[in-house]
């Protein structure tokens, strides 16, 4: 027991690195004493930080045309409602790959990296942002080498929709990079852009919202709990209200 | 070396529901408690306030309330033969953090569990043999009775303003509410939620087959309320934004709407955030427990002395602080031996999702709330006779869809492509007409031998301690009991006149990729044989008297419910044992 015991001492090298991290990683960190009354402050809130417009973050070279042309496919633009490009659904992925998710921060990365079963998890060091760079690579060079030298983006919709069946279906092989597990991640990352809140760069004026019907970050519906196989009349609102709120302070 | 605060006489790890519990019915005996906990205060006008809780990217996708990996997760198997691998981002559940714990972002549902559910053993063995019950399968009782956790069961319904339709008062069969509850000593303090059309359909559609119906008791008020502390909640405002979600609205119950600002008013009430417990410190006997050791985010590393010790941290933490302070004896399942870890368990879900006529139906699946629904009990428990079935335990299953939110809840039917012009399509004809009830088929899972926790030899923590290990499989009866339910519920979602239907059966390998529920439990079980329980039926250590651990770590196997009713009511129960028993002669309260 006592052997045992000594396994489970804590050095304080590795304790001070564990908590200093943690500082930088959440907020409102501090460790603090509460009594008497709620540690409560007003405008203490912490809002959610929206997607700056401009420039690509993360993708370089063509990885961004590459995206929209995926993001155009998998959600095609119809008369009614744009499709994954136009929408914002490469902005989506780019800002969110250039922040906290593309880097894995607060997840689990210490080794061994071992290879398990698909029902342990995904257990690779690598995290999506890089997946993302090999994935995209890959991709553009399986395209020029089958496809006369195009690019991804510079093929038809037919060929591209051709390139993404044989992805999906695992006879289009990519080199170095599992293609049909990196095409349902871009499907699965296209889609959560288009349905999130605008804030983060995709669902541009809320389109995807207003194509289901889906009336956004509204928090009361008491008055329609019980009206039951009606419409609900009122359109969709994002977390930084309408487009015409805006304009209209923007004056 | 640690710096050494104040000695108290009460110490509680972890606060979440259990913890707030304890504080309050121990302050209230005029006890010194500080509560220490590892995340954050949170509260809602700062954490979750109505401008922008609504984020489903930020709070359900990335977990924005819940515990990072990197400061402490585990390593998952599925055989004692296999090599467990790290959690390395939250899947098949979802620990929380901070103040408040789980009661921040569980939908509320408020169930209570069977009269037989307590003992289970000695039920299923009167009724069907002890050889109609699977080898391996290490249920047993709970060494306390249904009746005797009733007062406590009311008095958190009480405190949380639980809104609800009676099915059983004081033994009378109450027309509208569940009639194989066990008897209830008042009607719920609120009456049920209105119901969105969904979910009476599901009524209607279940009535017409013959079941009885009733609106899933609920945490999420149907009118404002003021519960026995003072504390005002306001009604809910159907959101759909419970689950994953903090309430902005004061209309969920929550440490921080029933508990905290009533107790930390108290002068002999102290908490401290953002500071892990790291081990439970017990002096050289191994039986007393002196106090905590915790760190705080600065790193610096706390003595905290008390008489008594309250673990009451969320299931899988309390298992892990009794094995890194190595009281009580590991499980050993090969030998047999040891109970620290043993009969880990946690809830055979699934559901169907039925995509209706989009021009006659309009559901509006967006207007919710997280314990919203109707449910039938036919099938809980041994509500039915399982003679010809072949598997033992069960579950209640609805329509308890707890919102729409569009990353998730934006469905197509079977067959339908996954992206594309056709999955586009279907995306809009189908949003508003689809069914989508989440875990809408809600099952037991009971223990067994090799389902266990101990210490992984290979993954550390930051700290550089083990990874606590999870073995665990879905078993055969398990499987046998998710198909027979799920084909039950599929019935009913057709009866309710979907068109198509898209059945989804628990199934093995156990998977830790997928959201099932974050129902863990076991692992320090409450019983009444110190050799294969690792407290007693008062929630008391048998190894170190002065520790007590609450909450679902104590469930022996786990019903067909969800946990938290009885996880509040235990807490209460050893509360009134510590003030009315253990203070009086501190010690063991029963003799091993």
């Amino acid at each position: 027991m006592k052997d045992n015991h000594s396994r489970f001492e804590i050095c304080r090298r590795e304790l001070l690195a564990g908590a200093a991290y943690f500082a930088l990683g959440v907020s409102r960190s501090s460790a603090t004493v509460i009594f008497d009354h709620l540690p409560w402050t007003p405008n203490a809130g912490d809002p959610p930080t929206a997607a700056t417009p401009g420039p690509w973050l993360f993708f370089a070279g063509d990885e961004g045309k590459t995206v929209e042309a995926l993001a155009d496919r998998i959600i095609p633009p119809d008369p009614e409602t744009p499709g994954g490009k136009e929408s914002g659904s490469a902005v989506f992925i780019d800002r969110q790959l250039a922040g906290p998710y593309g880097r894995q921060d607060g997840l689990y990365v210490r080794p061994p990296f071992l290879k398990g079963a698909k029902n342990q998890g995904h257990q690779s060091e690598k995290g999506p942002a890089q997946e993302y760079r090999e994935g995209l690579a890959a991709l553009d060079k399986a395209c020029k080498d089958q496809l006369g030298g195009k690019a991804f983006f510079e093929l038809s919709d037919a060929d591209k929709d051709r390139v993404l069946n044989g992805l999906e279906s695992g006879d289009f092989k990519l080199d170095g990079v599992d293609g049909r597990a990196f095409f349902e991640q871009v499907v699965k990352d296209v889609q959560m852009g288009f349905f999130a809140d605008p804030i983060y760069g995709g669902n541009r004026d809320m389109v995807a919202w207003k194509m289901i019907g889906y009336p956004g970050a509204r928090y009361n519906y008491l008055d329609w709990v019980s009206r039951h196989n009606e419409k609900f009349p009122l359109p969709p609102v994002s977390m930084t209200g309408r487009a015409e709120w805006t304009t209209r302070t923007q004056r | 070396m640690a710096r050494r605060l104040p000695k108290k006489d009460v110490v509680i790890v972890g606060f979440g529901w259990t913890g707030s519990i304890m504080a309050n019915e121990l302050t209230d005996e005029g006890l010194e408690v500080i509560a220490i906990e590892r995340g954050p205060w949170r509260d809602a006008p700062t954490d979750f306030p109505p401008t922008y809780m609504q984020d489903e990217l930020r709070y359900r996708i990335r977990h924005e309330l819940f515990l990072r990996p990197d400061q402490l997760t585990f390593t998952f198997r599925n055989k004692m033969d296999q090599t467990a691998l790290p959690i390395r981002s939250w899947g098949a559940f979802m620990p929380p953090n901070g103040v408040g714990g789980g009661g921040v972002h569980w939908n509320a549902e408020m169930w209570r569990f069977l009269p037989s559910d307590f003992v289970v053993k000695t039920h299923l063995t009167e009724r069907y043999g002890a050889s109609f019950l699977p080898e391996d399968m290490t249920i047993q009782d709970w060494g306390i009775t249904y009746d005797e956790l009733e007062p406590f069961y009311d008095r958190f319904e009480y405190l949380c303003g639980t809104s609800g339709t009676a099915g059983n008062l004081r033994g009378q069969i109450m027309e509208g509410g569940n009639p194989f509850e066990g008897p209830r000593s008042r009607p719920y303090p609120t009456p049920a939620q209105a119901q969105p059309f969904s979910h009476t359909l599901f009524g209607k559609a279940a009535r017409e087959l013959g079941y009885k119906p009733f609106p899933q008791p609920s945490g999420n008020l149907s009118q404002a309320y003021t519960n026995p502390l003072g504390l005002k909640m306001g009604p809910c405002t159907y959101c759909g934004f419970c689950e994953w979600f903090g309430c902005s609205n004061y209309s969920k119950a929550s440490p921080q709407t029933t508990i905290l600002p009533y107790l930390v008013r108290k002068p002999n009430f102290t908490a401290r955030d953002n500071s892990e417990v790291i081990k439970i410190n017990v002096d050289k006997s191994g039986k007393r427990a002196t106090g905590v050791t915790f760190v705080d985010t600065s790193g610096e590393v706390w003595e905290q002395p008390a008489d008594l010790v309250i673990l009451s941290a969320y299931t899988m933490f309390n298992v892990q602080l009794l094995l890194h302070s190595q009281i009580g004896r590991p499980y050993d399942p090969v030998a047999n031996t040891g109970t620290v870890g043993r009969n880990y368990t946690h809830q055979t879900v699934s559901t169907v999702n039925g995509f209706f006529d989009p021009k006659k139906f309009n559901f509006n699946p967006f207007i919710a709330s997280g314990s919203i629904g109707m449910c039938i009990d036919e099938f809980n428990g041994d509500n039915f006779d399982h003679g010809s079935h072949g598997f033992v335990g069960g579950g209640y299953m609805g329509q308890v869809q707890t919102g729409a939110r569009p990353i998730e809840s934006a469905l197509v039917p079977p067959d339908t492509p996954k992206w594309g012009a056709a999955w586009k399509t279907a995306v809009k004809e189908n949003y508003l007409s689809t069914v989508k009830p989440g875990t809408g088929v809600h099952g037991s899972f009971y223990a067994y031998r090799d389902i266990y926790l101990d210490l992984d030899p290979t993954y550390k923590d930051r700290f550089g301690r083990p990874l606590m290990r999870i073995t665990m499989d879905l078993k055969e009866n398990e499987i046998k009991q998710n198909k027979f339910l799920t084909d039950k519920f599929a019935e009913i979602i057709k009866a309710m006149g979907a068109d198509k239907l898209a059945v989804q059966y628990r199934t093995g390998p156990y998977d830790i990729t997928t959201y099932q529920t974050t129902h863990l439990n076991g692992g320090a079980v409450m019983g009444s044989d110190p050799t294969t329980s690792v407290i007693n039926r008062y929630l008391q250590s048998w190894d170190v008297p002065n520790l007590f651990v609450l909450g679902a770590s104590a469930f022996p196997q786990n019903p067909g419910y969800n946990p938290t009713l009885t996880v509040g009511a235990l807490a209460f129960w050893a509360a009134a044992a510590i003030r009315n028993k253990y203070l009086k002669s501190p010690g063991r309260l029963v003799d091993a």
